[in-house]
């Protein structure tokens, strides 16, 4: 119960940060991503201070042995740059320059019920899905159990190799 | 209708304070949990039926759908409603999106700023390929076919 009530604080803290920083304008994001036109320098402040922050914070918390809710850390395990991390990155910039729109933004604007966020939104759930639908289909064993470590809540070990 | 975007002091101000608050909804989810808070993987393993830890991913979206509902109540204006692209648009850019995040494990928030304040290699590559990938799209749409 105090696992799902931090996560929806995240959440809800996560919403305001974005929505204080002017992120969920798809105007803003454009104007940052266009350097040749008249640069607009948001996004880096607020990437800037969010890892202000993270940068000072993460690893002092990661010297603790387990975090306070939990038996042990889900930390990403992969630390190869392979054809499969950059190609994800260069369709997800794609789409991001083609929208100025990202995750976190696009399911807070879905909330407006305007029809370009949920048109958006549905499209980016739809890839989503259609992701793991192939990989399911293609990777049997993906699929299949993976034996629970340690005194885990008994997921699959899989969840650890994801970074964001 | 449309206002033309200005970066003023106060628009920084309120851009590092809302920074501020993402490191920090980052940083809770991190010490009590040990979650990356990075939005297209939680949400995006909530479509994978291989998924199991439903619960936590469901009430971070829950979360994040909560305070967007809010701050449409008390600061509608934090939404920009006329820079959104064509519906065509903006459906192919959702797909690569969303197909992309996976393909990549993280989006803006896991790659460029939890996989970067953990000093992640794979993070700094995804993030300068995204950001130059997405910088080279707006270039082309902006600069190549108005001319």
């Amino acid at each position: 119960m105090g696992k799902l009530l931090i996560s929806f604080a995240s959440g809800i803290i996560f919403a305001g940060g974005l929505g204080l920083a002017g992120m969920v304008q798809p105007e803003k994001v454009l104007g940052f991503l266009d350097v040749a036109g008249t640069w607009d320098p948001t996004l880096a402040v607020v990437m800037g201070a969010a890892l202000a922050v993270d940068l000072v914070v993460f690893p002092l918390l990661l010297r603790r042995k387990q975090p306070l809710l939990d038996s042990r850390w889900h930390l990403p395990i992969q630390t190869n740059i392979d054809r499969r991390l950059i190609g994800g990155a260069v369709l997800f910039g794609a789409g991001w320059g083609l929208s100025g729109v990202c995750p976190g933004p696009a399911l807070m604007a879905m909330a407006t019920l305007d029809a370009e966020p949920l048109v958006f939104g549905a499209a980016m759930l739809g890839g989503m899905g259609l992701f793991h639908a192939v990989a399911a289909l293609t990777q049997p064993s993906k699929a299949a159990p993976v034996a629970p470590r340690g005194l885990g809540a008994g997921e699959p070990a899989l969840t650890t190799g994801i970074d964001g | 209708m449309t206002v033309e975007p200005t970066f003023t002091s106060q628009v920084a101000g309120t851009a590092a304070v809302g920074g501020a608050l993402i490191g920090l909804a980052s940083a809770l989810l991190l010490s009590a949990n040990g979650r990356i808070a990075g939005i297209s993987g939680i949400a995006g393993r909530l479509l994978d039926g291989s998924t199991k830890d439903r619960g936590w991913r469901l009430a971070f979206v829950g979360g994040l759908l909560a305070g967007s509902v809010a701050l449409l109540a008390v600061a509608p204006q934090v939404f920009g409603r006329s820079g959104w692209a064509s519906l065509g648009q903006l459906t192919v850019a959702g797909l690569l999106v969303g197909y992309g995040t996976q393909l990549g494990n993280g989006c803006t928030s896991g790659h460029g700023v939890c996989g970067l304040a953990r000093r992640s290699p794979r993070s700094l590559a995804a993030t300068l390929t995204f950001m130059g990938v997405a910088g080279a799209v707006v270039f082309g749409l902006r600069h190549l076919q108005a001319g």
